[in-house]
Parts: structure tokens; sequence; C-alpha cells
């Protein structure tokens, strides 16, 4: 990926205690793996930043390459990747 | 009848784990995509071999490995959903009476891939 892909995805996570990237936007999920993500979070009440990866190919491809993970949703707290969909059902139902 | 992509997968993760409990649910039907696709899946696997992968990260990055031909960015897997334990934790989630339910609902899709019954 670009140099500026690159740091913008690397600002996104390093800038903010929570961020996920996903598909669509927190009020318009566009995917129910990203939409479980979202719910989890709010119900929580965590608070987050949404990147919508449909509005970028570039960060799209990028952030798999990123993370070295295949799917979106991924979720990063405190600039470390803590996964995508499944992980966090998991460990919100632990 | 499972399609190559679902024999792929099977092999691939029977060959890497030896599972002791393996499933590849095609679950592309539930999904904005056309009958018969195999876009969508979710493979249980229970091993041994997930024994020193301690985080749900690990023990999900060795099944990426796994796979990453199918969901590579070219490649015809679009999502992946992954229960992988050992076989302690699969015998105490059986005797807890939990079994595994489908992947949250589709949301219509990104738009990326061909759409269910489009001509």
């Amino acid at each position: 990926m670009s140099d500026d892909v690159h740091t913008s995805i690397d600002n996104a996570v390093k800038g903010n205690d929570v961020l996920l990237f996903m598909k669509g936007t927190p009020t318009f999920p566009q995917c129910g793996f990203s939409s479980v993500v979202v719910q989890v979070l709010d119900y929580l009440g965590v608070e987050y930043q949404a990147v919508n990866v449909l509005e970028n190919q570039d960060v799209r491809e990028g952030v798999k390459a990123y993370s070295d993970w295949p799917t979106i949703p991924q979720l990063y707290v405190k600039g470390e990747f803590v996964g995508g969909c499944d992980i966090v059902k998991e460990m919100f139902e632990a | 009848a499972k399609g190559p992509v679902s024999e792929a997968i099977a092999e691939k993760l029977t060959s890497a784990f030896s599972p002791v409990h393996l499933e590849v649910r095609n679950e592309s039907h539930m999904h904005n995509v056309p009958t018969g696709s195999e876009t969508h899946f979710k493979v249980i696997v229970i091993s041994d071999k997930f024994k020193d992968a301690r985080t749900p990260i690990k023990r999900h990055r060795l099944v990426n490995d796994t796979l990453k031909e199918e969901v590579a960015a070219d490649g015809p897997v679009h999502a992946l959903s992954i229960v992988a334990m050992t076989p302690e934790k699969w015998q105490a989630k059986l005797e807890k009476g939990e079994a595994v339910g489908p992947s949250p609902n589709c949301r219509g899709g990104d738009g990326s891939l061909p759409k269910r019954n489009e001509a």
C-alpha cells in the first residue's frame, strides 16, 4: 500500500483509544458482522472512532495488510489489534 | 452437494489441524449473493494443535494462515467466521448445552459481489 495510506491507518490506530474499521457506519452498518461489533461497543457504552472502509478501497485493502487479517470488521484498542466479530462476541459473552 | 471451495477449506483444515471435530458451514445463502455461492463460511475447528495458542487471536491467525489463499483479496471467500478451540474447551461448551449458532444476518452487503438473482 502507499505510504500515505499506511500513515493514515497508523495514525487512526494510534490516535484513538478504540478504533473500529467497519463496513458502513455505526448508524448504517452495511454488514452483519460489522453491525454486531457496533452493537457490543454501544451496549458497553464504549467511545470509539469508526472508519468506513467502503469509502476508500485503498484503506479497505490497506487495513488487511496492516493488521495481517483478511476480513472486516477489525477492532483496535489502544493501538493493539483485538480481533474481528467472532473474537469481540466471545469476549463480550465471557 | 459441497462445492470446490468448501472441499478445499475442509481439506486444508484437516491437513493442518487433524481436528477431532470439523465443520465447514457454507453460510452464503444467508447473504445477498447468488444461489450456490461459496463466499461466506463459518468453520468450527476443534484440535489439540490449539493447546499452545493461548488467545483467540492466535488461534484465529492459525486458521487464517491455513486458508490464506481462500481469504486473499482475489480469493473466493469474502467472510470467514471461526470457532477454534481445544477439545477440552469444546467438550465444556457441549456439556453446557451450547451449540454454535449461525453468523449475524447480512445487511445487504457492500455491493462488491454479484447480488442474489441478479440476471
